[in-house]
């Protein structure tokens, strides 16, 4: 009863005694229609629609698509039969998931060239100035500063040491001392271990070194002394660099130190460093030893 | 822009050029087979399978129903779009480099190589409406350049035929007596080889990229040189657009930069230049290597490159392109 009741409503445009002949196709009338919900703004649409499926019972479908306009296209009448022509050659046994065409994933900009005087990429020219045509850029190995000397006449040249020559500390100071006897017997003796006045000084500048060394942590693997040096060398004459390398990968392991000459510049790298985005990682920054004060 | 990616040759790119409607979209590469791609969203259609070797040029005629390509293989093939089925074969002495329909698709222009004491010709071909009448017969063969003549190409209204080689030297022909016409100096002209020449959609002048460094724009009539633009590295590919008043030029590599290594991967740049003023508009970046071959969609709406790197990338132009302002 209760059926026939609620039934009623719907059966009103069409009466039972109709619905004799066998079109039971038509009983679509009794389905929800179809429900479009339009293209949001990601383009996504989805259509909601009903139907029997073989057993009788009432089935909902849900499509979602994504709508995405390339742009107008005008095609002559040519161009559309063209469209519909079979595959040939080696596009005849092409399974769709060959994936011969794709859809770039990087947006790709007509980049605009930048105003002469600004620079291309931070690491290029810095502190250079406007060159000169005709000058000649001299590059300094030790201290790194352009255009200033070259590297036989450095001022730092008893400072920034290439890291292959990085000795540790304590086995520096017994080296210092054999070294000079053994110069007698003919040994190469790198200059910085060679007898003199220098050497005492270079300790002492050396040890207040250790002092202003920075730890720097998390860097990525393909980060180098060069790297480091440029990046610290805004805050003050750097005196050494160091990046920890595994020998077997030749990659960096995350970490590696940098020595200022003075413990101001050393301060404000860290306060300014820690935290800052370097090659896709966050640099963790810090004094080295525990905090000398 | 999302460029489409579209990698079926395996071998470097060596020209692109779409059909009339802009619809149809012909790659020739190293790897001895032509491609057609579908130029709205990059849909391989298929391939001329035929050639023995690189296949160095291509051209398409009027109603899209014939293909012509040059081939290394010393031999230039006509063939049928739809099909992919070989129509006549034209053999020669030597690799053919170029190959261009006549206005009216009656007649092909060929180039061929100089090779084991041939010297480079240019040839001209009748083309039959039916593939059954053709013959191999030359009407008109043109000797005379020392070197390789890289492009050859119809003049405004078939009247005259224009080369460009690895002399440097560009050349108008007569293209009914193959007498010479007109070539450049070496002074104002290109000063190494040109690599690459295309004429606009008019025919009305035409624009060469040489080694040199450079491409030059040049009126079709009178062999003057109207514009020159500089780039930073070997210009091999060039275009012009049938819209705006742009050009496009793609290059090689910088010499001094082989042995920096530079961790953006797909830094080779097509750059777009106005072709009035002169001025980089700007590049587009993407392929992973040397960029061979440039072509604009006739539309002047999309245009695509085709690199060392085996890929043809098929850009549609955001409607920020259209209001670029100088």
């Amino acid at each position: 009863m209760a059926a026939v009741e609620s039934a009623r409503p719907q059966a009103a445009k069409l009466r039972w005694g109709e619905l004799e002949e066998d079109d039971a196709g038509d009983l679509d009338f009794l389905l929800p229609p179809r429900v479009v919900e339009g293209p949001d703004e990601n383009g996504i649409k989805k259509t909601t629609e009903y139907r029997f499926d073989e057993d009788g019972n009432k089935v909902k479908v849900t499509t979602t698509t994504r709508v995405r306009k390339l742009g107008k296209a005008r095609v002559s009448k040519k161009a559309k039969e063209r469209r519909n022509w079979a595959k040939f050659g080696d596009a005849v046994h092409e399974d769709v998931g060959s994936r011969l065409t794709m859809v770039s994933t990087e947006e790709i900009l007509l980049e605009r060239p930048r105003a002469p005087g600004t620079k291309e990429e931070p690491s290029v020219s810095e502190g250079l100035g406007p060159i000169q045509p005709g000058a000649v850029l001299m590059v300094c190995r030790t201290c790194g500063k352009k255009g200033d000397h070259w590297t036989s006449k450095c001022p730092y040249k008893d400072l920034a040491q290439p890291p292959e020559t990085f000795v540790e500390r304590p086995s520096t100071a017994d080296a210092a001392s054999a070294a000079p006897g053994g110069a007698g017997r003919s040994a190469y003796v790198p200059p910085s271990m060679r007898g003199g006045g220098e050497r005492t000084g270079t300790e002492m500048s050396r040890r207040r070194n250790d002092e202003n060394s920075v730890r720097v942590t998390n860097l990525s693997e393909d980060t180098r002394e060069p790297d480091l040096l440029e990046l610290f060398r805004t805050f003050g004459p750097v005196s050494r660099v160091y990046v920890a390398i595994d020998q077997k990968t030749g990659m960096s392991r995350g970490f590696g130190f940098v020595n200022f000459v003075h413990r101001e510049d050393a301060e404000r790298a860290i306060n300014k460093l820690n935290g800052y985005g370097y090659d896709n990682l966050i640099l963790r920054v810090e004094w080295a030893t525990p905090r000398p004060n | 822009m999302r460029p489409i990616l579209m990698k079926g040759h395996e071998r470097p790119l060596t020209f692109l050029k779409y059909n009339r409607e802009g619809d149809l979209l012909f790659s020739c590469a190293k790897d001895h087979t032509p491609t057609v791609w579908f130029a709205d969203d990059g849909e391989r259609l298929g391939t001329y399978r035929g050639h023995n070797g690189a296949v160095w040029c291509c051209d398409v005629s009027r109603d899209s129903t014939r293909l012509v390509t040059g081939s290394a293989d010393q031999s230039v093939k006509l063939w049928d779009v739809q099909t992919g089925t070989q129509l006549y074969t034209f053999n020669f002495n030597s690799p053919a480099r170029s190959v261009d329909f006549s206005v009216g698709d009656k007649l092909v222009v060929i180039t061929t190589d100089p090779f084991m004491g041939n010297p480079s010709t240019i040839q001209v071909k009748r083309i039959a409406r039916d593939p059954a009448d053709q013959t191999s017969d030359s009407v008109l063969t043109i000797k005379g350049p020392q070197g390789r003549i890289n492009r050859a190409v119809w003049g405004p209204l078939n009247k005259t035929i224009i080369s460009a080689g690895e002399d440097s030297i560009i050349r108008i022909w007569d293209a009914e007596t193959g007498n010479l016409l007109k070539e450049t100096d070496k002074e104002s002209g290109h000063q190494k080889t040109i690599s690459s020449l295309c004429m606009s959609a008019d025919k009305s002048h035409f624009l060469t990229g040489s080694a040199d460094k450079s491409a030059k724009l040049w009126d079709s009539r009178s062999l003057t040189l109207l514009k020159t633009y500089q780039m930073d590295r070997p210009v091999n590919a060039v275009a012009i657009s049938p819209l705006l008043d742009h050009v496009v030029i793609g290059g090689g590599q910088e010499a001094v930069n082989v042995t920096m290594t530079d961790r953006r991967a797909g830094k080779f740049e097509a750059k777009f230049y106005h072709k009035i003023l002169q001025d980089e508009i700007g590049g587009v970046k993407g392929h992973f290597g040397p960029i061979n071959a440039l072509a604009f969609n006739p539309d002047g709406r999309s245009f695509s490159s085709g690199g060392e790197d085996g890929y043809v990338r098929l850009h549609h132009f955001d409607p920020e392109y259209f209001s670029i302002r100088m």
